[in-house]
């Protein structure tokens, strides 16, 4: 069994209610932190444990925190950013629902470390249910006295708001997901000023995502020397997996960030294998938005190298033959997945989330959904592939935020890992009539890809 | 001060001016072209991408390249800092994609569209498009709404600029319009039932970069070439009263405001101006309105024409095709 930092008392009957949370050692981070550590020991404390965002970039949380304006005479915000939308993962929403007091134990911890008297919980919409557990739980917390005036006597006081989005995915993108909250339409802004200097209501602001808040409450109890021991290098700690797809025991797992992705994929502890006995045929390691990679490169590097659950390690070969770890998005695919139609899936979604600022993104995803929907359908052509893989190149960078990479990039990788399947769908149109094409008679690919 | 250097050329500028800006403080080709920019609007910008530049280093103090191309009509200059704009073939190519881009969905109704000539699009198109489009299927279509008895609203053609909610939000006293709906099936739009109507809305119409929206008193009168511009003023209580008369003989077919060579209009004018003094004894007329942007209505100068500048000229491209051919256009899209 790997160590368990976040999702060590989950099975707990009750965990979610203060009582039962308080008696697991629940809220003792907050009481060593305010009691004990200055803010800065805290940030230097976070800084030292490795902690890097959980969202999805990957950027070390303790040097964000660093960048905040401290100098700036307006008041300080703590945002977390629970609107997880992106597609294969699940995680945040499974920790919320569970342990909605350690992301508040977290908020109140990290705030402190910033400085903020005043935080927000960003949930999406379509977790209405969640905002009740929340805000049941912050009630709790208010009247227990981690909340409000005077916590714990000291003379730190923090307000706690939790605020629903409206379901636009595009509010993830934390400059949107700001834009949001103050109440205007969620467009992404445009970076410089970052929301370091000039975020919510102008004022200097972090935005975290909900894992990465609720690392934090640990860090601060065991010590962000025994939490640096955990993992690989740069990537440290503990890191929750939404696992799903073709797997015996899809869920959400919390791994060591370096065990390696075969373990992952096969143990018993984790996913189980690949289920009915089939064969892996993709994996898509860190959400829809990251590069799609055939089995035999996300088990081992182009190296030759057993490939692990790391930032560096899933990335290792850039994008020609890398991934990126992401937000933890396990999607495993079998030998009868068609990859078309999964990519044509990915692409619809790109294009009825984007927000329609900027022109690349608005114009060239539904154009990318169009082209793969042909192809898909068999009315492709093979100068259709290279007008795909072309579209999302010139998509990618160009965009105001990021949501026009994420929607280029398992384009293009899909494009690049798996041309003889669309070049199928071209050739043998009334072979693709049937939605489940691969389903009786798996792509045989020359390369061969698959592994048993 | 910064001194920053834009395709070799240095120009020092103040703190805090844009790429853009500065760009067209050198002036020439080199000039980002710019479709929501608005120089008299603030806050737009940053949408269309067409003006990406390729920032090859930061600063002085850090000269490290920026990693992606950066919009350069809202990324402010830094001292030492060094830009490339046409002399990047990375940027050209993404310009061009950008065009192509808004012209995905774009009608291309030009004969029809009151725009054509003084169209933004059009003009950035012919530089920078190409001739034949990869897009096969359907485009997207939106009926034709009046917003106000003034205004038609064609959003098929419009490219989502958002200058004209920023006139909303900024020169008019109450917003009643804005954007809904979210991607590609964005539009613009009035609140349920409510016109537009008020002093300033007419600036609309002038920041639209293409047909979007059009001026309901000139729609389909003239193609905008055969008509001379006049400029003229008038006093007015609500604005500067400068305009540009758009006439043909006698008549006044529309009244605009003055533009300056990047399409941008510098002071704004009211409705008043705009659309009920449509007879030239309103005006104390000034003289010809010299268009100097490059658009096909700024072919027909029929100002005092410079004779001996002008035979020069004509020798000159004589002399040009005797010694070559003319360049084919480049019409195709480098793969």
């Amino acid at each position: 069994m790997g160590k368990k930092f976040l999702l060590e008392h989950v099975n707990v009957p009750g965990i979610a209610a203060y009582e039962v949370y308080r008696k697991h050692g629940g809220y003792n981070s907050v009481e060593k932190a305010l009691k004990s550590m200055t803010r800065d020991q805290l940030i230097e404390e976070v800084k030292f444990s490795g902690l890097r965002g959980r969202g999805g970039a990957g950027f070390p949380a303790g040097m964000k925190w660093s960048f905040l304006d401290q100098k700036s005479d307006k008041p300080k915000y703590l945002v977390c950013n629970a609107d997880e939308s992106e597609p294969g993962t699940f995680k945040d929403r499974y920790l919320m629902e569970r342990l909605p007091h350690l992301l508040i134990e977290g908020m109140i911890v990290s705030s402190y470390a910033l400085g903020a008297r005043t935080s927000f919980i960003y949930v999406r919409g379509e977790y209405m249910y969640v905002l009740r557990i929340l805000e049941k739980a912050i009630e709790e917390a208010y009247a227990a006295g981690f909340l409000g005036k005077n916590i714990l006597g000291t003379d730190y006081s923090l307000d706690l708001y939790v605020h629903p989005g409206a379901g636009a995915y595009i509010c993830g993108e934390e400059t949107a997901l700001l834009e949001s909250l103050e109440g205007k339409r969620g467009l992404p802004r445009l970076k410089p000023p970052f929301p370091a200097i000039a975020g919510l209501y102008a004022s200097p602001t972090v935005v975290n995502n909900v894992e990465t808040i609720a690392s934090v409450p640990c860090i601060v109890n065991i010590s962000a020397d025994l939490y640096n021991d955990v993992g690989i290098g740069k990537s440290t700690g503990t890191k929750l997996i939404s696992a799903s797809g073709h797997i015996n025991k899809p869920g959400v797992y919390e791994i060591e960030l370096g065990i390696p992705v075969e373990e992952f994929i096969y143990s018993d502890e984790y996913c189980g294998g690949i289920w009915k006995g089939r064969k892996l045929k993709a994996v898509v390691a860190g959400g829809s938005s990251v590069p799609i990679l055939p089995a035999n490169l996300i088990l081992k590097t182009a190296k030759g190298e057993p490939r692990l659950m790391t930032y560096e390690s899933l990335a290792d070969g850039g994008f020609a033959t890398g991934t990126m770890l992401g937000s933890g998005g396990f999607v495993v695919m079998d030998d009868s997945t068609c990859i078309v139609r999964n990519t044509w899936t990915y692409s619809r979604f790109y294009h009825h989330e984007s927000c329609g600022q900027c022109s690349p993104c608005r114009e060239g995803t539904g154009w990318m959904e169009k082209v793969l929907h042909r192809i898909e359908h068999g009315h492709g052509t093979m100068k259709d592939i290279d007008l795909l893989a072309d579209i999302a190149r010139k998509i990618e960078g160009n965009t105001i935020c990021p949501l026009g990479d994420a929607a280029s990039w398992p384009v293009a990788s899909a494009i690049r890992h798996f041309r003889e399947e669309f070049e199928y769908h071209v050739k043998h149109p009334e072979k693709v009539v049937d939605p489940n094409h691969f389903e009786k008679e798996p792509f045989h690919s020359e390369k061969q890809h698959a592994i048993a | 001060m910064a001194t920053v250097t834009i395709d070799g050329v240095t120009v020092e500028v103040p703190d805090g001016t844009t790429i853009l800006n500065a760009a067209r403080k050198i002036g020439g080709d080199l000039v980002p072209p710019a479709m929501c920019y608005y120089s008299t609007l603030k806050d737009s910008g940053g949408k269309c991408r067409v003006c990406l530049v390729k920032v090859a280093q930061g600063s002085a103090k850090d000269p490290r390249p920026m990693p992606k191309l950066m919009a350069s009509c809202r990324t402010t200059v830094m001292d030492g800092m060094v830009v490339q704009s046409i002399t990047s073939p990375e940027v050209l190519e993404a310009r061009k994609s950008v065009v192509e881009f808004l012209l995905l969905n774009h009608p291309l109704d030009c004969p029809i569209c009151d725009q054509a000539g003084e169209c933004d699009l059009q003009n950035l198109a012919y530089k920078h498009g190409i001739a034949q489009t990869r897009y096969e299927e359907e485009k997207r279509t939106f009926e034709k709404i009046d917003i106000g008895d003034k205004i038609k609203l064609h959003m098929t053609r419009c490219i989502l600029c958002y200058r004209c909610t920023f006139v909303a939000n900024q020169l008019t006293d109450s917003r009643v319009h804005g954007i809904i709906g979210r991607g590609d099936a964005s539009e613009i739009s009035t609140y349920i039932e409510k016109a537009i109507d008020n002093d300033f809305s007419g600036n609309m119409i002038d920041v639209c970069p293409v047909g979007a929206l059009t001026d309901k008193t000139f729609r389909f009168k003239s193609r905008v070439w055969f008509t001379k511009p006049l400029d003229a003023h008038r006093s007015c209580p609500k604005c500067s009263g400068k305009v540009v008369l758009w006439t043909k003989g006698e008549e006044v077919l529309r009244v605009s405001a003055r533009t300056d060579e990047y399409n941008e209009v510098k002071e704004f004018i009211c409705n008043d101006c705009r659309f009920e003094h449509k007879q030239l004894s309103d005006w104390t007329v000034e003289g010809p309105r010299h268009i100097n942007r490059h658009s096909v209505i700024a072919q027909n100068h029929y100002e005092h024409v410079d004779l001996i500048k002008l035979k020069k000229e004509i020798e000159r491209q004589i002399e040009f095709e005797k010694g070559k051919a003319l360049p084919e256009p480049k019409n195709e899209l480098s793969a």
